[in-house]
């Protein structure tokens, strides 16, 4: 491990000033940072330590929606009744992600700003070629080890899925997340990997995200979250799927319905074409599985993770069945 | 040998006598974190080391520059084959005479991924670790053979000595009315302890400690005796505790080589801890297996004949056997059969031994085809295994000793309710979960070699017991202060068990399931003759209160010592010391025959597996028996699979302490989860890299994948087997399981899965 310097940052201004200067980083639950200066991924110069920054951890649900605080542990918000009220999906997908230790350490901000789980981009030692990485040098996923890899918003630089839970629920609602002032929608925060998949987020040099939040909906209230794997705890999604929906009055005529996809996928990914073919239409099987279909469509196997293109149809069609059952 | 009748009267059965259900004496300290494992010793002016690893596979080393490694604070050393101290060629464990070439721990040939090419040496670990990541290595490197799936792989050798046959198991087959054949396959699994491997190494003059994890403290003292040509006396092992080793931790490694050289290099006490991702090449798991079964029955599913062929990777430089034929050959009567087997030399670490090594995937082979041939000719699985059930060992044509099989299948069919299974495939369902019931039984050989053991009395009562035998938590600390307490007379309290230092007495290797039943008999036989010393002292001597009672013998009970003659009148053992004058008795005994008691030979006992007697020597064949019976739930549309229920009925004969035998068969139980469900090393074929070398990504069970385990003891005491009527317990309950789940699998869905892992694309 390489020496780097510690500051201790004691307001957000300050901590922004420090980040702005190369080869910095800044550490909250350490999650993983940690994990990745361990793998030779991350060797910052300056680390800024933001966990004493005061007020960055609040969490408030009103009528137009939820604030959550970037320091937010990430047990804190699952347990909130708030938010379980209001966004059960997100609750749940915060429960099922990671273990109980890393819950209780990882905060909101850097829940979403996690890395891939690519093993060739954790070895940096042992594979010289990631685009991610290295821009330029090469993937070696692409012929390589790839059950864990996307199928979806996936190029010939980078196949690397985005591994966290949460962030395909806050796609699913319209989340925002806030640098500070500057406010951005979560499914622009967020970047494909095309030509540049070193760049995952839409963050400029200098800021940090202090918040997100979620607009409240009719179709967040009545939302789950879907996550199949084959283990049954601390295991990344094979495939899963937030899905939210508000009926007309009728109760069986889809208003609004969200889907966001995890697992599946480079980036938190948004399933509009399926949404698209639900809305005003009965809630019936039938529909609701040739709608899913839509949920793969351009979906780009590379071997091990050809599975995943008949999975994900089928996570997303339980999961409407299942908040179907909720609305 | 018979059970020797110590005319103790046994108490409740929750109480510390043989038998009891003590809880593991050693739980407060691990719990409260003061039990001190060997690498969290801290002698003065200890370094670290850092292990550097080979990124290639297969090719060798050309240059290797340490300058700007060397150039970094604190860096004390950076070995590399060039400038290593040289060291000898070590006899191995089977005790084969070492060839006369200097060992090398750090390698210039690279024949797999990972393989240790240098070190450095500093003050801090994290100054090594910085450092060792300077350090340039240039290699020359050829394509690598990274699976025995590559055609390249080429003519794998035929092992011989594994080839067992009977009748003429091909001519059977070709006229057998029902036929069927098919592959089985389990890949690379890994023993992954939670407590890292590594040691501290520290040299005073030529006298070596070694505080280090260790399944095997006088096996590993000699290598490290060998290796530096010093007396075996000289050699200190220290192994208080074990956080899991599963057959990782018995043998010596070449870091451990790397660090004792370092050391004696710098005259410094080095500390050198492996890594998560080098636990999965610094030393070698269950190597990938494949086995062909064919087997042909009468159209009633009775067999007429086995043909298996097998194979197991093994490294490009040294030959590794996983005993694919193990249970093919004794689990079912049938007159025809032939096993051969073959290794295929990959570029990869030596695999080594994980829990129940040869029996393990053996079972699943097996286990499976029976299942397959049932649903063939149309008969429940666990009736089939009835109809073909096994009287006699059919490859020894020996008796067993004991075999409570049938015990087995039926207690463990009625506590499961295997009645209610409905016979036909994808039948049973609960809205989107299929259901199904599998059955399988397993075994696990007893291996014996002779235990040694010392016994004391100590002037305060206080009884010690003494070894260099292990606890790496299956509970020897407390079934020996229970055979201990049992044998004298005294309450399990006040007897203090000592394990874990080559200083002690010596044992055999805890591997093989052998340590429990032959380190009982010796501490049984000690004790024994502890308490007749004492006793005839209070017989004897003239200040002993019982000398007026001309007594011929004396009892001892709950630690109280009195005569036939006075049954109202009992002294403590403590009084009887102090009245006599005695600080101490002591008996150092062994369980070695007439012809192995030399020097030479007690020696080579303990410190090679050469004496080991296989589970056929004698009259019997002697083996521990096991059935799972399993419920998974799988779901329809996503292809997980749960294992909702289970049932496991186990013949492990007498048990010591059965809630600790129980924690073992459960223990292995869970580990068998993980393998039919989880366990897979994913090996990048272009480079040979174990890819998913962490825990994030090589899964095993959490506690959410486990159901509540049932476990039923049928067994009875077998003292052909061992001489307190014990049988192996610890790698027996993993043995079958794969199999059991996925038989239940292909019950619910109809989908047969002969590759493990059972992952979720091998069923949607």
């Amino acid at each position: 491990m390489r020496d780097f310097s510690y500051l201790r940052a004691s307001s957000v201004d300050e901590a922004l000033s420090a980040a702005s200067m190369p080869a910095t980083m800044l550490l909250a639950g350490g999650t993983t940072l940690l994990d990745l200066a361990k793998c030779g991924v991350n060797a910052p110069e300056r680390v800024v330590d933001i966990t004493h920054l005061k007020g960055l951890d609040a969490i408030r649900v009103d009528a137009k929606g939820a604030f959550i605080g970037a320091l937010a542990k990430m047990s804190r918000v699952a347990a909130d009744p708030a938010i379980l009220a209001e966004f059960p999906a997100v609750s749940e997908a915060l429960w099922q992600a990671a273990s109980a230790q890393i819950r209780n350490m990882a905060t909101i901000g850097g829940n979403l700003l996690q890395r891939t789980r690519c093993a060739y981009f954790r070895d940096p030692a042992s594979f010289p070629a990631c685009n991610k990485r290295v821009p330029g040098s090469g993937c070696s996923a692409m012929e390589g080890v790839n059950r864990g890899h996307a199928v979806l918003g996936t190029s010939d630089a980078c196949i690397a899925t985005y591994p966290g839970d949460l962030a395909a629920a806050l796609v699913a609602f319209d989340a925002v997340v806030h640098l500070g002032e500057r406010k951005v929608p979560i499914d622009d925060f967020f970047l494909l990997p095309g030509t540049t998949p070193h760049k995952e987020h839409a963050m400029h040099p200098g800021e940090m995200i202090t918040a997100i939040t979620i607009p409240a909906s009719a179709a967040a209230r009545h939302s789950t979250y879907l996550k199949v794997r084959d283990r049954q705890s601390y295991e990344f999604a094979a495939a899963s799927a937030a899905v939210g929906i508000e009926f007309e009055a009728d109760h069986e005529t889809i208003r609004d319905i969200r889907i966001g996809l995890g697992g599946v996928a480079t980036k938190p990914w948004r399933a509009r074409t399926v949404e698209d073919a639900l809305r005003g239409k009965v809630l019936e099987p039938d529909t609701i599985k040739s709608a899913s279909r839509l949920a793969v469509e351009g979906a780009i196997a590379h071997g091990g993770n050809h599975y995943k293109i008949e999975l994900a149809p089928r996570v997303v069609e339980r999961a409407i069945l299942k908040s179907g059952a909720l609305a | 040998m018979t059970i020797v009748d110590t005319k103790i009267k046994h108490g409740d059965a929750s109480d510390g006598l043989l038998g009891g259900r003590l809880a593991r004496i050693d739980g407060p300290a691990k719990i409260t974190g003061a039990a001190d494992y060997a690498m969290e010793h801290s002698p003065e002016g200890m370094v670290y080391a850092v292990i550097i690893d080979s990124t290639i596979a297969s090719g060798r080393v050309v240059a290797i520059d340490t300058s700007a490694a060397e150039a970094y604070p604190g860096v004390l050393l950076v070995l590399t084959p060039d400038n290593a101290l040289p060291i000898k060629t070590a006899t191995d464990w089977t005790g084969a005479p070492p060839p006369e070439v200097p060992y090398e721990p750090l390698a210039r040939e690279i024949t797999f991924a990972g393989q240790h090419i240098a070190a450095v040496i500093a003050e801090t670990f994290e100054q090594a670790t910085a450092a060792a990541a300077l350090v340039k290595v240039t290699y020359e490197e050829s394509a690598p053979i990274s699976s025995f799936d590559d055609p390249r792989s080429g003519e794998a050798f035929p092992i011989d000595m594994m080839t067992k046959e009977w009748g003429d198991a091909d001519a059977a087959l070709a006229i057998a009315p029902v036929r069927i054949e098919q592959e089985y396959k389990t890949p690379r699994e890994y023993n992954v302890p939670i407590e890292p491997h590594g040691l501290i190494a520290h040299w005073e003059g030529d006298m070596l400690t070694l505080w280090e994890p260790s399944q095997w403290i006088d096996g590993m003292s000699r290598t490290y005796a060998e290796w530096f040509s010093i007396p075996f006396e000289n050699v200190r092992m220290l192994s208080p505790y074990i956080g899991g080793g599963f057959g990782s931790k018995a043998l010596p490694t070449r870091y451990g080589a790397v660090a004792a050289i370092a050391a004696k290099m710098l005259d410094r006490p080095v500390k050198l801890a492996i890594t998560r991702p080098q636990t999965f090449t610094a030393f070698g798991g269950r190597p990938a297996t494949r086995q062909t079964i064919a087997l042909g029955a009468t159209r009633e599913g009775k067999l007429l004949s086995i043909v298996h062929r097998s194979a197991n990777e093994t490294s490009m430089d040294d030959v590794a056997i996983e005993p694919l034929g193990s249970v093919t050959s004794i689990m079912y009567a049938v007159p025809n059969f032939s096993s051969r087997q073959n290794i295929v030399p990959v570029n990869t670490v030596k695999p080594g031994a994980l829990r129940a090594p040869g029996e393990n995937p053996s079972a699943f082979g097996i286990e499976c085809a029976i299942d397959e041939l049932a649903y063939e000719v149309g008969i429940d699985p666990l009736d089939i295994r009835l109809l073909n059930y096994a009287e006699e060992d059919p490859h020894a044509k020996k008796p067993w000793s004991t075999r409570r099989l049938r015990e087995a299948y039926a207690a463990g069919a009625e506590a499961f309710g295997w009645a209610k299974r409905s016979p036909s495939v994808r039948s049973m369902r609960e809205g989107k979960q299929l259901i199904g019931y599998g059955v399988a039984a397993g075994t696990y050989p007893v291996r014996r070699t002779p235990g040694e053991a010392m016994v004391r009395i100590l002037s305060n009562g206080t009884i010690e017991v003494a070894s260099s035998g292990i606890d790496m938590g299956q509970g020897t600390y407390t079934i020996l202060a229970q055979t201990a307490a049992e044998a004298i007379g005294v309450p399990v309290e006040t007897v203090v068990v000592k394990l874990g230092d080559s200083s002690l007495p010596r044992a055999p290797v805890a591997g093989g399931s052998q340590l429990a039943n032959l380190m009982t008999g010796a501490v049984h036989v000690a004790a024994l003759a502890a308490r007749d010393e004492l006793i005839g002292l209070a017989i004897n001597d003239q200040n002993s209160p019982f000398r007026d009672l001309q007594a011929n013998t004396l009892t001892i009970e709950g630690g109280q010592m009195s005569s036939p003659r006075d049954a109202g009148s009992s002294v403590a053992i403590a009084e009887v010391m102090r009245r006599t004058g005695r600080d101490r008795i002591e008996a150092l005994r062994n369980t070695l025959p007439e012809n192995l008691r030399n020097k030479d030979d007690h020696f080579r006992n303990f410190t090679t597996i050469s004496t080991m007697l296989s589970p056929t020597e004698g009259d019997y064949s002697m083996h521990s028996w096991c059935v799972h019976f399993v419920e998974v739930r799988v779901d329809v549309d996503f292809g997980t699979v749960r294992v909702s229920r289970m049932v496991s009925a186990l013949d492990s004969g007498r048990l010591y302490n059965p809630k600790l035998a129980e924690s073992q068969w459960k223990g292995g139980i869970i580990m068998g989860i993980g393998q039919a469900l989880l366990e897979e090393g994913l090996v990048d074929q272009r480079n040979g890299h174990v890819m998913n070398n962490n825990l994030g990504d090589y899964l095993v069970p959490t506690n959410a994948d486990i159901p509540d385990l049932k476990v039923i003891s049928v067994g009875i005491p077998d003292t052909n087997a061992s001489i307190l009527g014990g049988k192996a317990v610890g790698e027996l309950a993993i043995v079958g399981v794969a199999p059991a789940i996925a038989n239940a699998v292909y019950h619910a869905t109809g989908i047969r899965v002969r590759d493990l892992p059972i992952t979720l694309e091998k069923l949607i």
